[in-house]
């Protein structure tokens, strides 16, 4: 079906478009495939906005008269009201609106279809993979392998093709673990600790089930992770009540008895459905207008988002301190282990390695252990806030590691190279784009549509020159130190650059940032011309 | 020493719970006439901490456990220290003295008639007249032809808790001064407190009528036309009544009331709902209760927080300021502010309009005069509000901790709008409290001259303005649009945030782990001397070739970090991510008695205070010795290795007994 099929009005004149900081501004409304395109009708400013349909959560018709309003309610939790004239014109809008918006076929999307100028396609796609990762740590190789096992995604389809695996155990066996963990995720290695050889690993649930099935492969996959070692730890995202019932459905967990040397450890952190109602209830909350602080506050914590947020940092951190300081390797899964587990895996990295602290080494995280380790994008972050679509498969636990992640940058804001900047476009990206980085929900996937042929790389297009500058911390101090974050409740805030970005309060906040990267610019000018001239 | 049977106790152990000190430290206490005294024993640090006697709120004394017995100190800035001392016979000697001098009877035992510093006479005087109040009402553009002053006052015989130098309209004699005076509670008649010279419109502050139901004064009524007279530009001014209007009618039972808009022609009365002192006081004990919490879950907290109502009084604070602020700046009306004696709720709206509508109040000069003028000068009651003396607790309530934290939620809002940091309502804080100065004692002008304070004691602000490089923001920028003008502040409820810095006492030491602050002072700081060598070396370029250098076509490179002195604070001692169950249970009784087992559980990895059952034995690491804790160790940055440019000898802003050591 062609995208003109859906839109039987492409152009409105005479349409005001009210947005937030902004004054209202009359002029043209143009719907095409993709985008909503309002441009002013004044010739001297001339103003533009583009909005990807994409972007689009929810809208919302008014019909008085003989026009109408069109409310549009996007996942950026931007919020535009367009006073259009004529009824039809209104509900055409509307109707393409809600249509062109929610498109499921990926190859239909936008970044199949995004070519500017400044990028080629032959560009290189991506910054990470597990090949890559173990090629650059050369400890690694000693006791590690890559495996290609998984090449034709036979053994797990959400897993790339190659994988960090003990050098002990051959592809045979994996083989067999995979078919005793949920989804064929056996565990593989996603963090080396140079400090003391210990590592991370995650997976997904073990298949035990009622009758306590053992795998005497999956046990001896564990042993040889902590070869040589006294014992490591299981952290498992859910209460150890959760993991009992799991049994009841085929799930499971590593019990005492078969796996002696590992310790486990229940956490139990908030996710699928709990987790978008979270954050649907927190941005109703901002969007509350009573001027009440007893409400406001009862709301905020009613929501429950910033106990997610404290839940996710503290699991995080407890990883981290296993690994750290108690020397010890640890394993890390929930049920299915492409959520919680990747975002506690994250948050320890960011936590522990100074690598994952620069900009292009935080993207390079993200894409191991988010695009790469299989974190269904495409289900997750289908709908926002905002859509009064019936939930599915969608779930903000992106956006919590990037809230976790900003949480972080503004305990220590000198130990991350990145801005709060980059927070915000990625909270954005992951939701609608330009670019076929968040596109699918695996790596095969994206193969099997050619996203790497036919799509723009995001990571590739923040590392340029200017995208670089502006994403980059000013601030920054590189520390080869651990950086414990406090989740005493009074440490965390609510991030108003994301949640409250569409106020004027936020724009002074902005303000304030500018005048720091002024400062510290400045600075390196008169240090640099300083030094010039003393040389002359 | 009357009150010092035991002036020195050995074998003492003092834990510092509002810095988050884990372990209790053994060392000798002293008690002086005016300091609690702590010296570890420790021979490599010998750390000593003072507690001026004048800052402690109360001693409470929990049941003796085997260790010893136990004190409780709790000060006036939330700091909160637990004393073990071995001999019940001491402890009790102990606790009595604190308990007398904490609570001085008369203004002579406290510290700042006491306290001398090495200075002449000429310098105390000079100290006096740092902050010159007629300087500033010029500043602001009075006396004009609308403002004149009255010497009616001069001698307070009008009003006994009003400044002796009062501005009033001009077309307001000496009787209706008078006569208007009679009619308001305490004789607090209107008189101006801020001038806005861009609409002519003025802030103006009093207290109650005493209208009752039905009561009326003629002279008071010609005195708020004579108010409105002042502002050619407008045929109204607002009465802004601080109080919710419940508490201003049920006032009318009583005499007293607010202005009945039958009897004066011209006036809107608008009620703002701030609440009374009382209300104030237990709202910001609860406050105090969160910030101790010890492992509060986040919904333990924001329910306190929202339980306390503290935020809730701070947006009306701020909301009548920017009522007033409004009607003055966009719709160049006057205000007459009040609340019931024109004290408190009166003095927080006035100060906070002033802050909002004149840049010149959010400097650090500004900041001292504002002070000085609608709290000092204006009779705010000082001595009864922070309890300097020994006297009734129901007087006791945190008026000006509320002006300070609008003030602090304001720079938040504003980030290069103020002059001055955090660190520098913190110390005005501590000084209302502490009597270390004269500025803050006794409750008005008149009380402070017939105590001749001027001539006994010392004004803090030379003080502060001396340290006023390390209480400077380094975001502030005079030019920037939204430092400009009037602020205009956002008072959604999801502007306001607790401050924490205040209040938070688990992790007070720990919060600026990394201030970009501090790091942007450097930057500034070695920006000016980099521009100084740069003309220096020009200069000195241009002597030797005869031309004039210029440097346009400069890449910027990433700036080098070497030459900048390293600013972290290195990462936390070790937080400890349990839960809140297995974080140990102290209750005063076993606090002490449990501490050194609590210790170990902390600093060590915090994963042994997991529910790890008897298997989940890790190796453990000397509970004394923190270096050995992994993360602790490497790059913690030296702060003593700093670059040669940036050479301020800065005093760990962080300690309170800084400022009482160099006293």
């Amino acid at each position: 079906m062609e995208f003109s099929d859906h839109i039987k009005t492409a152009n409105v004149d005479d349409v005001v478009l009210r947005q937030p900081l902004h004054p209202p501004s009359r002029g043209t409304v143009c719907i095409t495939g993709h985008h909503l395109l309002f441009s002013d009708r004044d010739e001297g400013s001339s103003r533009q906005v583009l909005l990807l349909l994409r972007n689009i959560d929810a809208i919302e018709k008014r019909i008085s008269g003989s026009s109408g309003t069109i409310t549009i309610k996007c996942k950026d939790l931007r919020v535009l009201h367009l006073d259009i004239p004529g009824m039809e014109q209104c509900l055409n809008i509307a109707h393409s609106i809600e249509t062109l918006s929610c498109l499921d076929s990926v190859s239909e999307m936008y970044p199949f279809f995004y070519r500017p100028p400044d990028l080629s396609l032959h560009n290189q796609w991506g910054l990470s993979s597990p090949e890559k990762h173990y090629s650059q740590i050369k400890e690694l190789h000693d006791k590690w392998r890559l495996s290609t096992v998984n090449s034709d995604y036979s053994l797990c389809p959400s897993y790339p093709p190659a994988v960090i695996v003990p050098k002990s155990t051959d592809d045979d066996l994996l083989k067999k673990v995979a078919k005793f963990r949920q989804g064929g995720r056996f565990p593989v290695l996603c963090y080396y600790h140079r400090k003391n050889g210990m590592v991370i690993m995650r997976s997904s649930q073990p298949l035990t089930g009622a009758n306590r099935k053992r795998c005497r492969e999956d046990e001896h996959l564990l042993q040889a992770m902590i070869d040589g070692s006294d014992k490591g730890y299981i952290i498992d995202t859910r209460s150890s009540q959760q993991a009992q019932q799991a049994r009841l459905t085929g799930g499971g967990f590593e019990s005492k008895s078969s796996y002696s040397h590992w310790k486990r450890l229940h956490r139990q952190m908030e996710r699928g459905k709990a987790l978008q109602e979270s954050l649907i209830k927190l941005v109703e909350a901002c969007g509350d207008e009573s001027h009440n602080m007893d409400r406001w506050l009862s709301k905020l914590e009613n929501s429950k988002w910033l106990s997610h947020v404290q839940t996710a940092l503290s699991t995080a951190g407890l990883l981290a301190e296993c690994v750290e300081r108690d020397g010890h390797s640890v394993l890390v899964h929930g049920s299915e282990g492409t959520d919680s587990t990747l975002l506690i895996s994250t948050l320890a990295q960011l936590i522990m390695d100074p690598c994952c602290r620069t900009l292009e080494g935080f993207l390079a995280l993200l894409e191991r252990e988010w695009v790469q380790a299989g974190h269904p994008f495409q289900q997750r972050c289908a709908r926002s806030a905002y859509s009064h679509a019936r939930l599915q498969q969608e779930s903000p636990v992106f956006l919590l590691m990037l809230d976790c992640v900003w949480q972080v940058w503004r305990q220590f804001p000198l130990a991350l190279g990145f801005s709060e900047a980059l927070l915000l476009r990625l909270a954005n990206e992951v939701y609608a784009s330009n670019y076929g980085t968040f596109l699918c929900n695996s790596h095969q996937e994206r193969c099997a549509l050619g996203v790497t042929e036919n799509t723009h790389c995001l990571f590739q297009a923040l590392l340029r020159p200017m995208e670089r500058d502006y994403y980059s911390n000013p601030l920054y101090e590189p520390t080869e130190l651990a950086i414990w974050p406090s989740v005493h409740p009074q440490s965390l805030q609510l991030w108003r650059g994301f949640f409250l970005r569409w106020t004027e309060h936020t724009r002074l906040l902005e303000e304030a940032q500018e005048e720091i990267r002024n400062m510290v610019i400045e600075w390196g000018k008169l240090a640099l011309s300083d030094a010039l001239s003393m040389n002359t | 020493m009357e009150h010092i049977p035991t002036p020195k106790v050995e074998n003492v152990r003092l834990l510092d719970r509002s810095s988050g000190q884990r372990k209790a430290s053994t060392g000798t206490l002293y008690l002086s006439a005016t300091h609690t005294i702590f010296v570890e024993n420790n021979p490599e640090t010998r750390k000593e901490t003072w507690v001026l006697h004048s800052m402690v709120s109360s001693v409470e004394r929990p049941p003796t456990i085997p260790a010893g017995s136990q004190l409780i100190l709790r000060c006036k800035d939330f700091r909160v220290f637990q004393i073990l001392i071995p001999q019940e016979r001491d402890c009790l000697d102990v606790h009595a003295s604190l308990v007398r001098l904490s609570r001085p009877v008369k203004y002579s035992e406290l510290y700042c008639l006491s306290f001398n510093p090495n200075v002449n006479k000429e310098e105390r005087e000079e100290s006096w007249s740092f902050i010159d109040l007629m300087a500033d009402y010029k500043r602001m553009g009075v006396p004009n032809n609308l403002w004149v002053t009255t010497a009616a006052n001069s001698e307070y015989r009008v009003c006994d808790t009003y400044p002796s130098e009062l501005f009033v309209p001009k077309s307001a004699t000496p009787a209706i001064i008078v006569g208007s005076s009679r009619f308001r509670s305490r004789g607090r008649f209107p008189a101006l407190s801020y001038f806005h010279q861009d609409t002519l419109a003025a802030v103006c502050r009093c207290s109650q009528p005493l209208s009752g139901f039905s009561g009326r004064c003629q002279e008071d009524e010609m005195m708020l036309q004579a108010v409105m007279k002042s502002n050619p530009g407008s045929d109204y001014i607002y009465v802004v009544d601080t109080r919710p209007k419940l508490n201003a009618m049920a006032n009318r039972a009583a005499g007293k009331g607010y202005e009945n808009e039958d009897h004066y022609s011209n006036i809107k009365l608008q009620f703002i709902g701030i609440e009374n002192i009382h209300v104030m006081r237990s709202s910001q004990q609860k406050i105090i209760d969160v910030g101790e919490m010890r492992a509060p879950s986040m919904t333990d907290f924001l329910w306190g927080l929202e339980n306390s109502g503290w935020l809730k009084h701070i947006k009306a604070i701020l909301d009548a300021g920017v009522f007033i602020s409004r009607a003055v700046a966009d719709e160049g009306v006057s205000v007459l502010v009040h609340c019931s004696d024109g004290w408190d709720r009166t003095a927080q709206a006035c100060s906070v309009a002033s802050i909002l509508l004149d840049p010149f109040y959010r400097t650090t000069k500004g900041l001292m005069v504002l002070i000085e003028r609608d709290w000092v000068s204006f009779g705010h009651k000082f001595s009864h509000r922070y309890a300097h003396l020994d006297g009734d607790p129901k007087e006791v309530s945190p008026v000006i901790d509320q002006f300070l934290e609008c003030v602090w939620q304001l720079s938040e809002q504003f980030p290069c709008a103020f002059e001055f940091n955090e660190r520098f309502l913190i110390a005005v804080h501590t000084h209302v409290y502490s009597c270390h100065f004269g500025n803050f004692l006794g409750n008005c002008q008149k009380e402070r001259r017939d105590m001749r304070l001027h001539e006994r004691s010392h004004s803090v602000w030379p003080q502060l303005w001396k340290d006023r490089a390390e209480y400077a923001n380094p975001l502030y920028k005079a030019e920037l649009s939204q430092t400009q003008g009037v602020l205009r502040p956002n008072t959604t409820p999801y502007c306001f945030k607790m401050w924490k810095g205040l209040y938070n006492h688990v992790e007070k030491s720990t919060p600026p782990r990394q201030s970009p602050a501090d790091f942007l002072s450097a930057v500034r700081e070695e920006t000016q001397q980099l521009e100084e060598e740069l003309t220096n070396h020009q200069e000195r370029i241009a002597a030797l070739t005869g031309r004039p250098i210029t440097w346009e076509k400069i890449e910027v490179p990433r700036r080098r970090t070497s030459r900048l002195r390293q600013r972290h604070c290195g990462p936390d001692p070790p937080t400890t991510y349990t839960d809140p169950i297995t974080s140990p249970v102290q209750d005063n009784g076993h606090a002490l008695a449990s501490e050194t087992a609590n210790q170990k559980a902390q600093t060590k990895d915090p994963a042994l205070t997991l529910p790890l059952g008897p298997h989940g034995h890790l190796k453990s690491h000397d509970p004394d010795d923190l270096s050995t804790c992994s993360d602790l160790e490497s790059g913690v940055a030296d702060l003593s290795s700093r670059s040669s440019s940036g050479g301020d000898d800065r005093k760990d802003p962080d300690s309170d007994e800084a400022a009482f050591i160099t006293a």
